[in-house]
């Protein structure tokens, strides 16, 4: 996962967007990676081999998923993307300046979310017992 | 490689991912499948941003919101799930089938 979380940002620098390959870095290598590592170490001490990984009906996913990779590669190889010519490299400055700007609207909301995001994780992480304002 | 060559490998992630969420019975590596989904989308974002409009900052930015979105999504996730591995000893979903009153 990590390998392919990194691959990702060496993409995204060779699409010309540097900003996003340093986020995907930070983000995904630096903090959802390890978070998930955590959770892995915190659930899965006691029973490490659960007794069927996969779903009884593991083959209609496998065609479904496949049914969706086909249509989209279909969709993909058979449109003609004439104006795909060069890539374009988009500086930092343009973002934050956009970002700032005509993006003003969506950049808040996306801080009110991740407060919420934060306020739920302490709550829900929180123990049982704490209830009584141990610490 | 072209558009088309990112747009395969993002629908070929975006495949994975959701075979992954339907088919693995574990809830942490159902949470792994949505961010792998969710990778897949920004790789096509910023693949379509670079063989656009020059200039334009658009799917650049898009990217980074989904990102941050993906993040405070997986967060409270592995906390909820975390509560409920903490209740019900398992991490298997089937078994949290009595939730349903």
């Amino acid at each position: 996962m990590m390998v392919c979380f990194g691959t990702l940002a060496g993409m995204y620098a060779l699409l010309g967007a540097p900003i996003v390959a340093a986020a995907q870095v930070l983000i995904y290598l630096g903090a959802i990676s390890v978070l998930i590592l955590f959770a892995i170490m915190l659930t899965q001490a006691g029973d490490a081999n659960l007794p069927r990984p996969f779903h009884p009906q593991v083959w209609v996913a496998g065609l479904v998923a496949l049914i969706i990779v086909g249509l989209i590669g279909y969709a993909v190889t058979q449109t003609d993307w004439h104006a795909a010519v060069a890539v374009t490299a988009i500086s930092v400055e343009t973002i934050a300046t956009a970002l700032f700007t005509d993006y003003a609207l969506p950049f808040e909301i996306l801080s009110l979310l991740l407060l919420v995001a934060i306020i739920g994780a302490i709550y829900l992480a929180r123990r049982p017992e704490d209830d009584e304002g141990a610490n | 490689m072209g558009l088309q060559g990112y747009l395969l490998v993002s629908a070929i992630l975006f495949g994975i991912g959701a075979f992954g969420f339907m088919a693995r019975r574990n809830a942490i590596l159902m949470l792994i499948s949505i961010e792998l989904m969710l990778n897949a989308v920004n790789l096509s974002l910023v693949a379509f941003n670079a063989y656009g409009p020059p200039g334009s900052p658009a799917g650049a930015i898009f990217a980074l919101l989904v990102m941050a979105v993906a993040a405070a999504e997986a967060t409270v996730g592995l906390a909820l799930v975390i509560a409920i591995i903490r209740t019900r000893k398992t991490a298997e979903v089937d078994q949290y089938a009595d939730l349903k009153e």
